[in-house]
């Protein structure tokens, strides 16, 4: 297994989406006990904080969790490190998306004075769509 | 004109790494009265020390500007060095060069000119400086220890043993604190009582300790060496002198109130001793549940009473004494985790707290000693130990670790085995810290040897089904979800600081941290003193800690508290306010901000044409002002100057600041 290196856009892309940070977590598992359909998981939701931390973007693109969420926020609630949890897997299901389409870049590479010149998402996303 | 010595500090590289030390040394022997400037690695030193004292004689100095690190650290050290070469200490100025300077900086280009600045400014007020001289002050040899815990206990011991009176004040009918709420101690398994009791008894018999139990400090003026203390005792209804503690009252007496003692598990008399080894053995009255002073009629203890020792009468009391030195031993209590929904505390009778659990353990508890459901009286068979509940919870509890409940946990498992042979443990943990002599012996015993099963992960949810309790939590080392039909639930609730101790640091006058518990002077050095000399503190009123830990702390303040008690006289402030009375307005605001009552109206006579005038005017007690300053910046007429602080040494500081520019 390897641990990824450097910065991975998904994950960067998925904090700036969410205003989460990962390293916040301590791996106690609540989240995981309190989710509601954690037995349906491939990861359960304090892995998937784990596999953010350790860069893992692959197999967190792979990961089915995401899409099996069901947004009820338990976790969110339950988190003693005030991580919201269901910001971190909206986030992941937003930036899995953005980057399948192999973006030239990503808001990772943008710095704060271009960020604050681009279009309003809602533009770009049309931008995306039609541009096939 | 004054005859000026500067010396700078290099500090290694702490202040020559970002001052120009040589250019800064060029720049001093410009100042005005400056005939001598030199500089040294480390002026600290020894060798650094010689160099001023040395200097001073050689170059008639007759004051001493040093550039170096805070005057918190090194200040009294310089002092010394200028006295030493025969120099009134006071007139020397330290120009604080690395924590105002160096260390802020990163620019030698601009830290260089500040440091220039800083020590022109220090060479203009040394310039005014003043011989003075410390007033020297009394001691009381009478220490305080607030809170008759084991903490207060100890610290009460020592300081008895060292030949000192002791008064220790407990708000509780008796001595004993936590520690008598607890079954037996980790990791050597003694009986807490009998470990507890012996120094509960030889607090009690000693000579030089008073026990002012049902007591709470009201009111503490005054200053090291002599603190004045105002204790509020509250009435007992019961006369200690006359009372034998035969035990009638309370066995007769009808009504019933929630113990504190237990935890709310059960219930005592409305008059009562807290627990059957209590210290005094004198019962109180509840006023707030007994029947007499609810509704006026019962009287059944009066009655019953031998020797005629129950009192309806009296009334609180206040107690004044002066004391040398304080010890704040205030303790903890335990984290209310209703506040957490999903763990049904308070819902359900075998949902318990840590120190709750205990409470079954005991001989004298709730239920006899017997380890058994508080729903149905069956012994439990599956129990399940939660921790950290409140404790690294910076969402809903507290950012901290409580420290204790690795160790009582794994305590309370091994206890449950021996007592119930056939029942399981689980803990759910997150880490299990086990620092401490013996403890991670006493940890892996747990679950090696009992059979405790230690699940890394946390619980979701726990809700009552059928006959059990439901526990849904996680274990992620293999990342299954964990289902446990429980019978009993132990929530290892976060040690937090005792409600009232806000109340209590204000009305003693030491600061606390932002979780309320208080706050050491230094948190490596000065371990048990706190910011305002001659009060120490001791236990977990300072941070969530053991009983080893919370003895060393206690033996330490002692230690503290005998140092101050045994000196003849103690060196008073020599930098005190000073009215020019003359100038005074007498409009007394100086009065009413002055937070040690050093300041008090006198009534004086001028001569005012061809008469007599009689007018008042404030006068400040110089044993009592601890130059804090609030007066002289109060001043309308600005007529009370702080010795070697003066109006007159501040402008000529921001002159000298000013005019370099």
């Amino acid at each position: 297994m390897t641990t990824g290196t450097g910065k991975s856009r998904l994950i960067e892309d998925m904090k700036m989406n969410s205003g989460q940070d990962p390293n916040g977590c301590y791996q106690c598992g609540k989240c995981s006990a309190a989710c509601p359909v954690s037995a349906a998981l491939d990861l359960k939701p304090h892995q998937v904080l784990r596999y953010l931390q350790m860069g893992l973007e692959d197999e967190l693109a792979e990961s089915k969790t995401p899409w099996v969420c069901a947004s009820c926020f338990t976790c969110a609630a339950r988190c003693p490190r005030d991580i919201d949890l269901a910001r971190v897997m909206e986030g992941l299901r937003l930036s899995i998306l953005r980057n399948r389409g192999g973006n030239k870049f990503g808001p990772a590479e943008l710095t704060p004075e271009q960020l604050e010149k681009l279009p309003q998402q809602a533009l770009v996303s049309g931008f995306r769509k039609y541009n096939k | 004109m004054p005859r000026t010595g500067v010396f700078i500090c290099h500090c290694g590289s702490n202040i020559a790494g970002t001052v120009d030390i040589d250019k800064t040394v060029e720049a001093s022997r410009n100042f005005p009265g400056v005939v001598h400037a030199d500089e040294y690695r480390y002026l600290c030193s020894e060798m650094g020390q010689d160099i001023i004292t040395k200097a001073i004689k050689e170059n008639d100095l007759d004051r001493v500007v040093v550039g170096t690190c805070s005057p918190r650290m090194h200040e009294n050290t310089f002092r010394k060095a200028a006295a030493e070469a025969g120099l009134n200490p006071y007139l020397l100025e330290v120009a604080n060069i690395r924590e105002h300077c160096s260390w802020v900086h990163k620019d030698m280009e601009e830290a260089t000119p500040k440091a220039i600045a800083l020590l022109r400014a220090a060479a203009a007020k040394a310039a005014l400086n003043e011989a003075l001289e410390a007033p020297r002050l009394d001691v009381e040899k009478r220490a305080l220890v607030i809170g008759g815990g084991i903490a207060g206990i100890q610290a009460a011991l020592d300081i008895a043993e060292a030949g000192y009176v002791v008064d220790i004040v407990e708000k509780d009918p008796s001595i004993g604190g936590r520690m008598a709420q607890l079954e037996k101690t980790f990791p050597t398994l003694d009986c807490s009582a009998c470990i507890l009791t012996p120094k509960m008894v030889e607090a009690a018999q000693h000579p030089n300790i008073n026990l002012l139990t049902y007591s709470e400090v009201d009111e503490v003026k005054g200053f090291v060496g002599q603190f004045d203390v105002k204790i509020k005792q509250k009435a007992r209804y019961v006369d200690p002198v006359k009372c034998t503690g035969c035990g009638i009252c309370w066995e007769k007496c009808p009504s019933k109130a929630s113990s504190e003692f237990e935890m709310g598990l059960a219930k005592r008399k409305s008059i009562y001793v807290p627990f059957a080894q209590a210290v005094p053995m004198v019962p109180v009255i509840d006023r707030d549940s007994c029947l007499y002073f609810r509704k006026g009629r019962c009287q059944i203890c009066e009655q019953e009473c031998p020797p005629q020792a129950i009192d309806y009468e009296q009334q609180d009391e206040i107690i004044e004494r002066r004391y040398g030195a304080i010890v704040v031993a205030t303790g903890f209590d335990q984290l209310d985790p209703t506040i957490y929904g999903e763990y049904g505390y308070g819902q359900h009778p075998d949902i318990l707290t840590g120190l709750e659990f205990e409470r079954i353990f005991n001989a004298s508890g709730p239920t006899g000693g017997k380890v058994v459901k508080l729903s149905d009286g069956k012994p439990p068979k599956k129990v399940v130990f939660i921790q950290c509940i409140g404790s690294r919870d910076k969402a809903r509890g507290m950012n901290y670790c409580s420290k204790i409940c690795c160790m009582y946990t794994a305590k309370q498992a091994i206890l449950l085995k021996e007592k119930v042979p056939d029942a399981k443990s689980y803990v759910f943990y997150i880490d299990v810290r086990t620092g401490g002599k013996g403890y991670e012996e006493f940890q892996r015993r747990a679950a090696e040897e009992y059979d405790v099963a230690y699940m890394r992960g946390q619980v979701g949810k726990i809700f009552p089904e059928d006959d059990h309790l439901v526990v849904r939590g996680i274990d992620s080392l293999t990342n299954r979800n964990i289902e446990i039909k429980a019978d009993m639930v132990v929530l290892a609730a976060a040690t937090v600081a005792r409600a009232d101790a806000p109340e209590v640091g204000r009305l003693v006058g030491i600061n606390s941290d932002s979780y309320h518990f208080f706050n050491e002077a230094h948190p490596k050095l000065k371990p048990v003193e706190t910011h305002t000399a001659g009060i120490f503190i001791a236990g977990a009123c300072q941070a969530p800690k053991d009983i080893p830990e919370t003895v060393s702390q206690a033996s330490a303040a002692a230690v503290k508290a005998i140092g101050l008690l045994s000196k003849e006289k103690l060196q008073g402030e020599a930098c005190t306010a000073e009215v020019i009375q003359s100038e005074c307005s007498g409009c007394l605001n100086c009065e009413a901000i002055c937070p040690y009552t050093a300041i008090t109206p006198v009534e004086i006579e001028e001569r005012y044409k061809d008469g007599v005038l009689k007018r008042t005017v404030a006068e400040v007690n110089p044993a009592l002002c601890q130059g804090c300053g609030s007066c002289a910046v109060t001043c309308r007429s600005g007529s009370i100057n702080l010795k070697g602080f003066s109006n007159d040494q501040i402008m000529a500081e921001v002159d000298a600041i000013c005019l370099q520019r």
